[in-house]
């Protein structure tokens, strides 16, 4: 069905539930975790146990579709073991392919696992075919998810020069930096998303209301945002915060709102770009079957026509529904962003 | 790690975070050339915009600061997205002379084609001795940690180095400015401006120790600085130098500041011979501890 798309569609799931939902909506792969700091959506009540991620896996294998394993955060000295049994794991239950960041997991795969397919996780913050050469060379690796940080025109040049081929993020909540190397939210809380796997986790946040109806959002203590009352307010991630810069307050990181790149589809299939990643482990299955199918509509009309593709309104609005904020943006792929 | 504490500790000078006009960095490195610095790292590490010293100018201040006694390494991208800047990295590592700091992997790879030692910079992600073994491999001898390290964390990384490799990198322990936490394709100062990071009309020039961010109840909170977000406090280890000795730090860094420099680089010195612990001028390193990096005023 997706063949002559040529571009894959991975998508999130953070459950059983959702697993399925991806499937049942068109997904040709699903992306998952274990249910520890491996991963670097570890919140609670999310992921798979090893029961669940085996019948994940027969449920997905029994579609032909794919399953693959994040084991996606930097282990330190004494917790290595945990993500390299994590690595092992993962090729005893058949996953497709394990997707990594840290250089000593990958290289346990490649070593251990050889036939089952590494993938370069964002997480490892590759954006140059030099840098994708290192972890190609290295580990062996098969595929790498770039970074968030590149114009369109950037992921074509490198689309061409890739030592192997390249996924990008489609759709969902946007990392304003680059992947692997932001300590916003750990300079805040400890928390760290390359340690633990978290951003901005929700232990930390406090709401307080004042009489005038006023909410203020913390992160361990300190003040991310102040809405006014009927504001509409977003959950209080370090780099979607407002603060003042010479008196003047506004959102200086960025704004609350998602990466939506439907209207670059047809760019990034003649680009080679070998497969479309929504993001959203953390949301529901609600999420994940409305963006999944919505994508899935979008790659197959564009298969079967290419020439006389456009965004269909719909999925437009239908997308906006599942953003944060409601708001979309082409992010860093637009050259004019700022 | 015993035995380490017998080697002196040195100081370096980090690469320039900031972005000043031509003649205020060869003042201030005309002054550093007399400070009690073992080694100077020179280069652009934020942002390729930022030219006012070209590689010809780097490689000429390298050579000066040489005849004057110094270990000079050239310090590279820490985010590259245009090919133009893989081949300025190139370049600098090309350069036949001096060793480079790796940034990123793109270095990394380029030295370890070409068998060239390097220095690991803190953007590399090394949480563990695995990884930092296979650095090893590839050419890596000395080492910066990731500003997330703190004492307990390299104490376990470094001794299971040693168990399993035989060796360790030398290290290097940033010890003095504003903690570097995240890089982004966004220009912030550019954004505050509200201006496109094509057009920022070089901004950051206006700011030699970046653009104080705060939050709307007036706590300073980060210091943006280009593409790059510090943190808002200047991290300050004299005071942990004791344990900096016992953990077998060869080399403490000291990030460049528009003022007064040359007198931190002075009281490192003096502290270096001091046998307690030095009373602190800046802000406390929670990461150091193992908690948030910031810790409150």
């Amino acid at each position: 069905m997706t063949a002559a798309a040529g571009m894959q569609l991975v998508c999130p799931a953070g459950n059983l539930p959702a697993l399925q939902a991806a499937i049942e909506a068109g997904a040709d792969a699903v992306y998952v975790g274990f249910r520890d700091r491996t991963n670097a959506r570890a919140f609670p009540g999310l992921n798979f146990d090893d029961h669940e991620l085996r019948r994940g896996i027969a449920l997905a294998h029994a579609r032909s579709r794919r399953v693959f394993v994040a084991l996606n955060t930097y282990p330190d000295a004494g917790r290595l073991r945990d993500w390299l049994a994590g690595v092992d794991r993962a090729a005893e239950m058949g996953a497709d392919a394990i997707i990594g960041a840290d250089l000593a997991v990958l290289d346990h795969a490649a070593r251990r696992h050889p036939a089952m397919p590494r993938h370069l996780s964002v997480q490892g913050s590759a954006t140059t075919a030099e840098a994708l050469r290192y972890f190609h060379e290295r580990c062996g690796i098969a595929r790498a998810v770039l970074p968030r940080v590149l114009s369109i025109q950037q992921v074509e040049r490198l689309c061409a020069t890739s030592p192997v081929p390249l996924e990008v993020f489609a759709f969902g909540s946007l990392c304003i930096m680059v992947e692997g190397r932001c300590q916003l939210s750990s300079y805040l809380t400890g928390a760290s998303p390359n340690r633990d796997g978290v951003c901005s986790p929700a232990a930390f946040v406090r709401w307080d209301e004042l009489p005038d109806g006023t909410r203020t959002a913390r992160l361990n203590g300190v003040l991310i945002d102040r809405f006014r009352a009927g504001e509409p307010s977003g959950y209080p991630t370090v780099c979607k915060g407002r603060y003042t810069i010479d008196g003047d307050a506004f959102h200086a990181l960025e704004e609350p709102t998602s990466l939506n790149t439907l209207e670059l589809l047809p760019r990034l299939a003649r680009a080679g770009v070998v497969a479309l990643k929504i993001e959203g482990r953390q949301r529901g299955a609600a999420y994940v079957t409305s963006t999944t199918a919505t994508w899935r509509r979008a790659l197959d009309r564009f298969a079967a026509n290419p020439d006389a593709w456009s965004p269909d309104p719909e999925w437009q609005r239908s997308l906006a529904a599942m953003s944060e904020g409601r708001q979309t943006t082409l992010g860093p792929y637009h050259r004019d962003w700022h | 790690m015993e035995g380490t504490a017998l080697t002196p500790i040195r100081l370096s000078l980090g690469p320039l975070q900031y972005f000043w006009p031509r003649q205020r960095m060869q003042e201030f490195y005309a002054d550093a050339a007399g400070w009690p610095v073992d080694v100077v790292y020179l280069g652009e590490t934020v942002c390729s915009k930022r030219r006012e010293f070209r590689l010809r100018d780097w490689l000429a201040l390298a050579d000066e600061l040489t005849r004057c006694g110094r270990e000079v390494v050239l310090s590279t991208m820490s985010l590259l997205a245009a090919e133009s800047e893989v081949g300025s990295l190139r370049r600098v590592i090309e350069n036949g002379r001096f060793q480079v700091e790796a940034n990123d992997w793109s270095a990394v790879q380029l030295c370890r084609q070409r068998g060239l030692p390097f220095v690991g910079g803190p953007t590399l992600n090394v949480y563990n001795h695995r990884t930092l073994r296979l650095l090893m491999e590839d050419g890596m001898r000395r080492w910066v940690p990731g500003v997330e390290h703190g004492r307990e964390s390299l104490a376990g990384l470094l001794a299971a180095t040693a168990a399993e490799a035989g060796n360790v990198p030398e290290l290097e322990v940033i010890a003095w400015g504003r903690l570097p936490l995240a890089w982004s394709a966004r220009c912030f100062t550019a954004r505050a401006f509200d201006t496109g990071k094509d057009e920022c009309g070089f901004r950051c020039l206006d700011h030699p120790d970046g653009l104080p961010l705060a939050t709307r109840e007036g706590e300073a909170l980060f210091v943006l600085n280009g593409i790059q977000v510090q943190g808002q406090g200047i991290s300050d280890l004299a005071p942990e130098i004791p344990e900096l000795r016992a953990l077998g730090a060869g080399l403490l860094r000291l990030y460049p500041q528009a003022q007064g420099m040359d007198e931190i680089v002075r009281r490192f010195r003096a502290a270096l011979s001091e046998p307690g612990a030095v009373a602190r001028l800046g802000a406390v390193n929670g990461y150091w501890r193992g908690g948030p990096g910031r810790t409150a005023a």
